[in-house]
């Protein structure tokens, strides 16, 4: 049977940076496909091309039989390919109707035939079993139903082949299961599904294939009984189980008499669905590795310890005292540093200098008076791009004429200036150039070193293995794997990520 | 759950049940309040800002703004007043095509050019004040008293004041628009997720454009109106009309980030604010005690302070509920 | 790195207007007016046009505060008239009978600009603490604060004669306007200010990234909340020089229509409307080059309403200039 979609050879840079290098990419007809990989592995940029989002730069389409040249999103849905984003594309204060009906209204007499738009959604939503009034704002339902009314919209739109990024990570088992039975439904008309997760359990419940991608390469093409689990993480990684490929970062061995006490403490922290049950201890001196897959609750696990968002449960020590910041500032004021993931939207403030982005935690420490003394803040930061090796014409060019690593360096000196007592990096390596991640891991372990504790998270297995003292895993917003260096190896971490349990095993497998 | 439906209840019907307590309140307490006269003279008077609130509540519900409404009526009330010699019809037309002129500049800078809308429509604002100061060189001009044009804003028709007729036939008009059309629907998809729209293929560009033409429109309409009722057409008029439209649509539950709004709120939310002044005339009358006419503002103020408080409250919980 | 050796290198036609543009304007409309204005180049011209710019700079310095943070003040006008009534109640003895006339004027002074202030204040508690938008937040107090004025006078026209009082509108130091050292003063304290101080600094990150301002523990709130009075307080000083210069006080006009004069000069002085850059003196250069292109057109015969026009199209092409700058 020819297949319902074919990409091959998909090229696409942006900037010159390829983001998609010969991708290749096919759905049959009536079957549930996976498309798996890394952040930054090239996923939504692939769907983002065939939804003609993005324009791509080399390769072929055929859809249903014909080349296929999306000239919008709205053309790629008019012919067909429906997609469900993962941040619900939806217009939240608008009734349901509406947000089902959107662009292809009912009208009788050139007005719009409400009763009829409203019977339509009913009668979608049926499907799923959702009785709702939808008459009501969708911003009055929980998330799981504005994603399935998401769901309900596309394929409303009578798709031949439907695009699912991340559907149900908002999603209760029980609505997990109303959506996998849509899917299994959808696949009986004969309906094409592209399902983007990285939770791995669903791939096996519901999808027919996998395609797994990495630095924008499809890597792999397989029926799902036929690949396990941790084949599959290891393919997404880029890792092979078998050989070990040696030192792939900057990090090297440690010695462990710098590791002192311990200085900080989270147990059972939870916030919402994406944290529920973490614990984890870091002593001065060390490096904690956070590892998990996508969704895991790392990031947030890490706005709970700085005070950004407050936990639902859960209680934290901090030097031994007990420890929970209202805010960002208290927790600077005890002594820690956050370098966000997201260096654009939370960490830098593109209008200001270097000097200024360096200095914005320390300036009121520093300028008791509240007037800032230049000299003194000149001395520091220029010590700290020396230390640093940051380059740029000098302090006072803007930051974000800088590139991605240097300005990761300037973020880490705005929290070294303050001599902190724990630093949390969020993905310390991500978007910098091959040089500079190895002088960022270097600084690192040399920061350590000198006594300062640091909460390290990660997607590169190798920096989390190879940097840290001690790896937390976290699956599905739990702890479910805390492994000493020397355990830390790349399929003990990996079976973590894949298929680790909760705290209950956890701790079963410390009793052994 | 209960208290946020509540908020939400409050925010979509507490104009309307404020407008009845303020009336039942003037009724009960004032012999003439519902007589023919008052009734007649409060819709007169109040169908000019009426209009210029209808033409805002569109453009708020796209989440933009258009602080020009109140020059361009002044204009357009300039503009009709020197046309009114011609006819009575002439003087409409010119008056609403001055409005529409303006709208014109404003749904290009915005919608073609991309400027903010609340530098742009502030720019304009000052264009369109000069250009009814050139116009009438620098003084109320007179309409025609032959022509007719006198009748759009002094008449009755069937008992019923014709500006109020023209206020109720445009808010009819905009509520089957904004309910019962496409592009209404379009209106406040813009308005609640511009990008989500676009991916659901709707004209956004279009659209604002639409909102900001309407707006000039109707806000020229208003200013013909202005120029028939008073027998001038008044090139410093409409200082304030923006914000006092702005508050109007606000009290009406519409949120100035875009995607929620109702027409009929929205002149509730007109009627209100206009009838609360009504009844400080007749307090004032009944000599118990003197208010004098600026408590209205303060008052008005104070409304204005109350919705938007609930509103936040409101945004605070949905957003609560989100995380 | 390669970015910065080709900004280094390319100038970028719309950045280096965005940057320098208002200066140029300004010098090329001086240079204009000494060649075809008759009487340009005398110490009158320029205290007419000094003294009327005055208050403007004045409010827009406040109104640049606000701006930076991201945010915009629409009541700055309607404060003007509260400071306007209340102060003449005072010195006149209204409220209370004051003996001392210096002790009355100071009193009046210190009252009416605190007032003002507190009324910022509550601007700001509006918007940091409900977070509403800045535009509806100041707006209740743009409709409810002129008829605050007005109540307090009962609408009334209140005329004086208090030399002592009036100094701030009338007086001259050296040949000076008082008013013009005043306005200098202001500008050199928020210049130094927004320059200088961490507090400056805070004000522009928060509207440069207000999110990576909070994660980097900035009192985010408190600045807002500082920012928004300090705008009350400038309205406040700027209502009283407007009723000293013109020797009464009418709270329907005090201050009328100055909420868009300030937001004019802070955008054409290039600062950024949506926040995270802003310059004090640009601002006192863009209230300056408005100034001047409408007395240039007087003075030459354009009528008062034409300047409109043209203020518009330079508000226009300012902020349309800064936007292609900042996308380059």
């Amino acid at each position: 049977m020819s297949p319902l979609l074919s990409m091959t050879h998909i090229d696409k840079r942006f900037a010159g940076i390829p983001a998609l290098s010969s991708a290749t990419f096919e759905v049959a007809p009536g079957e549930v496909h996976a498309l798996i990989g890394q952040n930054g592995a090239g996923k939504s940029t692939l769907i983002k091309v065939l939804t003609g989002y993005h324009k791509r730069d080399a390769g072929e389409i055929v859809f249903d039989g014909a080349p296929f040249e999306a000239t919008s999103p709205h053309h790629a849905q008019a012919s067909g390919i429906s997609t469900i984003y993962q941040e619900i594309n939806l217009v939240p204060y608008r009734s349901v109707t509406e947000n089902i009906c959107l662009g292809r209204e009912a009208r009788r007499f050139g007005l719009l035939d409400w009763k009829r738009m409203h019977a339509e959604a009913e009668s979608l939503l049926e499907r799923f079993n959702l009785d709702l009034d939808v008459r009501r704002p969708l911003m009055e339902f929980n998330t799981a139903t504005q994603q399935l009314v998401a769901i309900a919209r596309a394929i409303g739109f009578s798709a031949k082949l439907v695009i699912m990024d991340e559907p149900t990570s908002s999603l209760d088992e029980r609505e997990v299961a109303v959506l996998f039975e849509v899917i299994r439904q959808l696949k009986q008309d004969g309906v094409s599904v592209v399902f983007v997760s990285h939770k791995i359990d669903e791939l096996y419940a519901v999808c027919d294939r996998v395609t797994i991608m990495r630095d924008g390469r499809t890597v792999k093409t397989a029926a799902m009984q036929e690949i396990d689990r941790i084949d599959l993480v290891s393919s997404m990684l880029g890792r092979s189980i078998e050989k070990n490929a040696g030192h792939a970062t900057a990090f090297t061995s440690r010695d462990p008499k710098k590791i002192g006490a311990e200085l900080l403490s989270a147990r059972n922290m939870a916030v919402d669905q994406s944290v529920q049950d973490v614990s984890f201890d870091i002593r001065s001196g060390e490096i904690a590795g956070f590892a998990g897959l996508l969704g895991a609750g790392r990031t947030e696990t890490a706005r709970l310890v700085f005070g950004v968002d407050r936990p639902r449960n859960g209680a934290m020590k901090f030097e031994g005292q007990d420890y929970s910041p209202r805010n960002p500032g208290e927790a600077i004021a005890a002594g820690m540093g956050f370098c966000t993931e997201d260096r654009k939207s939370e960490g830098i403030v593109p209008e200001m200098s270097v000097a200024e982005n360096m200095m914005l935690a320390l300036m009121p420490k520093l300028n008791r008076s509240g007037i800032i003394d230049e000299k003194a803040q000149r001395a520091i930061v220029e010590r700290f791009i020396a230390q640093l090796g940051i380059k740029c014409s000098g302090p006072d060019q803007k930051i974000r004429e800088l590139s991605g690593g240097n300005q990761q360096k300037v973020l880490l000196a705005r929290w070294l200036a303050m001599n902190p007592r724990l630093l949390i990096l969020d993905e310390p390596t991500r978007g910098i150039d091959i040089g500079a991640k190895g002088e960022i891991q270097t600084l690192i372990k040399s920061l350590a070193d000198q006594g300062l504790a640091v909460l390290m998270i990660s997607s590169e297995l190798e920096e989390v293995i190879e940097g840290a003292d001690r790896v937390f895993v976290l699956r599905e917003g739990k702890s479910v794997a805390e492994l000493q260096r020397e355990a830390a190896t790349e399929d003990a971490v990996m079976a973590a990520m894949a298929e680790g349990a909760g705290p209950a095993q956890e701790e079963a497998r410390v009793e052994q | 759950m209960n208290r946020v439906r509540l908020i939400k209840l409050a925010g979509s019907y507490g104009v309307v049940i404020a407008l009845i307590l303020l009336v039942l309140f003037g009724w009960a307490r004032y012999d003439y309040f519902l007589g023919f006269f008052n009734i007649t003279s409060v819709l007169r008077y109040n169908a000019m800002f009426a209009l210029v609130a209808l033409g805002m509540c569109f453009v708020i519900m796209t989440g933009g703004i258009d602080l020009s409404v109140g020059s361009t009526a002044a204009l357009g009330s300039v503009v009709a007043a020197l046309a009114s010699p011609y006819g009575a019809w002439t003087g409409l037309g010119a008056g609403v095509a001055a409005g529409l002129c303006v709208g014109l500049v404003n749904a290009g800078l915005i919608a073609g050019m991309r400027i903010m809308p609340f530098v742009a429509t502030l720019a304009t604002m000052l264009g369109a004040s000069g250009v009814a100061l050139l116009l009438a060189d620098n003084q109320s001009v007179s309409v025609s008293y032959e022509s007719g044009f006198t009748v759009i804003g002094q008449d009755n028709f069937l008992g019923f004041p014709i500006p109020a007729w023209i206020a109720m036939l445009a808010y009819l008009a905009g509520w089957v628009i904004l309910n019962f059309t496409s592009t209404g629907r379009g209106i406040l998809a813009v308005g609640g997720n511009e990008d989500a729209s676009r991916m659901m293929g709707l004209p956004a560009g279009r659209i604002k454009f639409l909102v900001y033409l309407a707006s000039g429109g109707l806000a020229g309409l208003a200013g013909v109106i202005l120029a028939s009722q008073f027998g001038a057409g008044q090139p410093i008029e409409g200082v304030g009309w923006e914000l006092f439209a702005i508050a109007a649509v606000v009290v009406g539950g519409t949120l100035l980030t875009g995607g929620v709004g109702s027409v009929g709120a929205t002149l509730a939310g007109v009627l209100l604010l206009g009838i609360l002044f009504n009844v400080l005339n007749f307090e004032n009358g009944k000599g118990w005690i003197s208010l004098s006419a600026y408590w209205q503002s303060v008052i008005r103020g104070i409304f204005l302070l109350i919705v938007v408080i609930i509103q936040a409250k409101l945004a605070s919980r949905v957003a609560g509920r989100e995380h | 790195m390669s970015n910065s050796t080709r900004s280094a290198n390319m100038v970028d036609p719309f950045d280096f207007l965005a940057r320098y543009g208002t200066l140029i304007a300004l010098a090329l409309l001086i240079i204009f007016n000494i060649a075809f204005t008759r009487n340009f180049a005398t110490m009158q011209t320029l205290n007419v046009n000094l003294t009327q710019v005055c208050t403007i700079v004045i409010v827009a310095v406040g109104m640049t505060l606000v701006i930076g943070t991201g945010g915009i003040d629409l009541s700055v006008g309607s404060l003007m008239a509260i400071s306007g009534a209340l102060a003449p109640m005072i010195f006149l003895g209204k409220i209370v009978p004051i003996d001392n006339i210096y002790l009355a004027v100071a009193v009046a002074m210190l009252a009416s600009i605190l007032v003002a202030g507190l009324f910022g204040l509550f601007n700001g508690w509006l918007v940091a603490h409900y977070r509403i938008q800045p535009i509806v937040a100041t707006l209740v107090l743009f409709i409810a604060g002129r008829g605050i004025a007005q109540v307090m006078t009962n609408g009334n026209l209140q005329t004086f004669r208090v030399p002592e009082f009036q100094f701030i509108g009338l007086g001259r130091v050296f040949g000076i306007p008082f008013q013009v050292i005043l306005m200098a003063a202001i500008v050199l304290v928020a210049y130094y200010v927004l320059k200088r101080t961490v507090f400056g600094r805070q004000i522009i990150a928060i509207g440069g990234n207000e999110r990576a301002a909070e994660l980097s523990g900035v009192a985010v709130s408190k600045v807002k909340l500082i920012v928004y009075a300090v705008s009350g307080l400038c309205a406040g000083v700027a209502g009283l020089i407007v009723i000293a210069i013109n020797s009464s006080s009418d709270a329907n006009l005090v201050g009328l229509g100055m909420e868009l004069d300030a937001i004019a000069a802070v955008a054409v002085g290039g600062t950024f409307l949506s926040g995270g850059k802003a310059t004090i003196i640009g601002t006192l250069l863009g209230a300056m080059t408005i100034q001047l292109v409408r007395y240039t057109l007087l003075a030459n015969g354009v009528p008062d309403a034409a300047a409109l026009v043209v203020k518009a199209a330079i508000i226009v092409l300012a902020v349309w200039i800064q936007q292609q700058g900042r996308q380059a």
